[in-house]
């Protein structure tokens, strides 16, 4: 009964989504509506749609799960995922907006003239985007595994079709429909089961779990570095990540794009509040799933334990609908970015032999194929720590070029490139060797489990003082870059004529020539 | 140093057109002064809503760790540090966010309206 009524609502889900993305279909046509849905959208909707993209596999499963392993410690991760939010409006949201870029390379190359520092941010954008669908896709064979006992690699496979079908057929402005529906579904399919749940708490006369250890703060060895570590990863990682830097530029202008961000906080603050409800509830009544190492099953699993009869079926399988929104959403939004960038490089090195929609759907394909393949490959993390890894390296990389790129004149290419590629390897290197599973013990285990707290001030510090080094290498137009970034869209001003699209508006493979000739006159 | 420029009155029959505006498309001193002070503004603004962040979220495994008291501190029935990271830090999130966005969008209008006083 359980395995129908959830084959049912993922089905349902995924038809949802597909129809949702049908609908967009006749309405994007050129190469601006396939990357940012040709910037008509309103706050409202795009809000939803941000955070609907933005509530992965981690925080619908994940945080719940990591909350009834180690306590109140893992509180941080929500809290971390919506404060990120805080301090993209507060640094990047609107001189993002205005610099009119479409993708972080194209900023990169936008603000520091310079190719090689626009193939470095490609790079990185295509690691940060992978290390982030690896744990969506995990995380749905694990749904699908849990609640029908279909094999692992399943559910991957069945979100990587479906967002392919979606994605190829209708770019963007479908996924941004999408997106806005799920962020609601999610919502509620996490919210309703809560009211179900809860009477449930005195019948079953709940042990002590608020006079624990478990309850209290800075448990176990290095807490206080490791909880530090989680802070400035989450806090400073959400800028960088490449398919939320992506959506901000559907905002109509810089003004839209802050306002846009409060609404989102508002919507993760709401849902935030949810995943501890269930992980203290977990703790309560499946204290079973830590001693199996099947954690990240608790929000599915709490249902089952506490009703029974259709009820508990009813609401499992819409726990098992929101968690698929989860991860079709996030790795929609993923695997756009993903193959935006890519396609970009291809289309310029191939010259005019492959068309940019044809590059963007060639490149959405490989990219979904390879990550799929990685997620199959790689070792079970906690969903909700893989997760916070990208993010480790995402604020080791991206978010000191952005920070320093919108807020200083000094930042040059080589300082840029110089930072970006030690917080990469540093970063890099540490989370690949907790994704293959051999984090040495002590103190350099902490360290490895969670290098943002080293690697952050480490890639600050290194684009700081290498750009002084190169000061003679600042970019040319740093100025009328400043102006575009910074100044109220409304005022007419020269803002330089960088724009990615090229000359004619879609033709992607002439963007480089276009943008030397102009930025040089 | 460049070198000293006398300024002199232009021609009343032919007023020239020398706005704020255009002094910054032409990347004068003038017009990098008033782009700078924008700039600084919103980048105080930018540290000081950081600041606060600090002050009333991050700080908290540093008291944790400092008073170890309050970790099993309870306030009306619940446990302190599950009331203050599972409800309470969200209010106050958005509540900085919509000052921050509130205050640079008046940072904005000042500087449009310098610009537009000619």
């Amino acid at each position: 009964m359980t395995t129908l009524a959830t084959a049912l609502a993922v089905t349902l889900v995924s038809v949802a989504t597909l129809v949702v993305g049908v609908v967009g279909l006749r309405l994007s046509r050129t190469t601006s509506d396939f990357y940012v849905a040709s910037r008509a959208i309103g706050p409202a909707m795009n809000a939803s749609a941000i955070s609907g993209e933005y509530l992965s596999a981690a925080s619908f499963l994940g945080v719940a799960g990591l909350i009834l392993l180690h306590g109140v410690d893992m509180l941080w991760y929500p809290v971390g995922y919506t404060a990120g939010y805080l301090l993209l409006l507060v640094f990047v949201a609107a001189p993002l907006r205005r610099s009119r870029a479409y993708t972080l390379p194209d900023f990169a190359e936008f603000r520091l003239e310079s190719l090689a520092a626009r193939q470095v941010a490609t790079a990185l954008v295509v690691m940060i985007g992978m290390l982030y669908i690896v744990p969506q896709f995990q995380g749905a064979g694990l749904t699908l595994a849990t609640l029908t006992g279909a094999p692992t690699w399943l559910g991957g496979a069945i979100v990587a079709a479906i967002v392919l079908a979606n994605v190829v057929a209708g770019g963007m402005r479908s996924i941004t429909l999408a997106q806005a529906f799920q962020y609601w579904l999610k919502l509620f399919a996490l919210l309703i089961p809560v009211f179900f749940l809860l009477p449930h708490v005195s019948h079953h006369r709940a042990p002590h779990w608020s006079t624990a250890g478990w309850a209290e703060p800075l448990q176990g060895e290095h807490a206080l570095y490791l909880t530090y570590s989680i802070i400035v990863a989450t806090f400073f990682g959400a800028m960088g990540l490449p398919h939320v830097v992506v959506r901000f530029y559907t905002n109509r202008d810089g003004r839209t794009a802050r306002r846009t961000t409060v609404a989102v906080l508002c919507l993760l603050g709401v849902f935030y509040l949810l995943p501890t409800v269930y992980g203290v509830l977990g703790r309560m009544f499946t204290p079973d799933l830590v001693a199996d190492g099947r954690t990240d099953s608790v929000v599915l699993s709490l249902p089952g334990r506490l009703l029974d009869g259709p009820l508990a079926d009813l609401l499992t399988a819409l726990l098992g609908a929101g968690a698929f929104a989860a991860f079709l959403s996030t790795a929609s939004g993923l695997i756009i970015s993903v193959g935006g960038v890519v396609a970009q490089e291809l289309a310029s090195r191939t010259g005019r032999g492959l068309g940019p929609v044809a590059a963007f759907r060639w490149s959405v394909c490989a990219a979904t194929a390879v990550t799929l393949a990685l997620a199959v490959a790689a070792a079970g993390v906690a969903v909700a720590h893989a997760v916070e890894l990208a993010f480790a390296v995402a604020a080791s990389t991206l978010c000191p070029l952005l920070v320093l790129g919108i807020w200083w004149r000094g930042l040059t290419p080589p300082g840029a490139i110089a930072g970006m590629a030690l917080g990469g390897l540093t970063s890099g290197a540490a989370v690949v060797t907790v994704m293959l599973g051999s984090t040495p013990g002590g103190w350099w285990g902490s360290v490895v489990n969670q290098p943002a707290l080293c690697t952050v001030p480490l890639a600050f510090v290194t684009m700081l003082v290498a750009s002084l080094l190169t000061r003679d290498r600042r970019p040319a137009h740093v100025a009328r870059t400043m102006v575009r970034l910074h100044a109220p869209d409304e005022i007419e001003l020269d803002r330089g004529s960088y724009h990615p699209e090229g000359p004619r508006g879609g033709a992607m493979s002439a963007r480089r020539s276009s943008y030397r000739i102009d930025r040089s006159s | 140093m460049p070198e000293r420029v006398r300024i002199t009155a232009p021609r009343a029959t032919r007023p020239r057109r020398t706005t704020v505006a255009s002094e910054i498309d032409a990347q004068s001193e003038v017009g990098e002064i008033f782009m700078r002070s924008l700039m600084r503004s919103q980048l105080r603004l930018a540290l000081t809503t950081l600041t606060l962040l600090v002050i009333t979220v991050a700080a908290w495994p540093a008291l944790f760790a400092l008073f170890p008291s309050l970790r099993r501190a309870h306030v009306v029935g619940m446990p302190l540090p599950w009331l203050v990271l599972g409800v309470a830090v969200y209010p106050v999130l958005i509540a900085l966010g919509w000052a921050h966005a509130r205050r640079a969008e008046h940072h904005e209008q000042v500087f449009g309206e310098l610009l537009d006083r000619r």
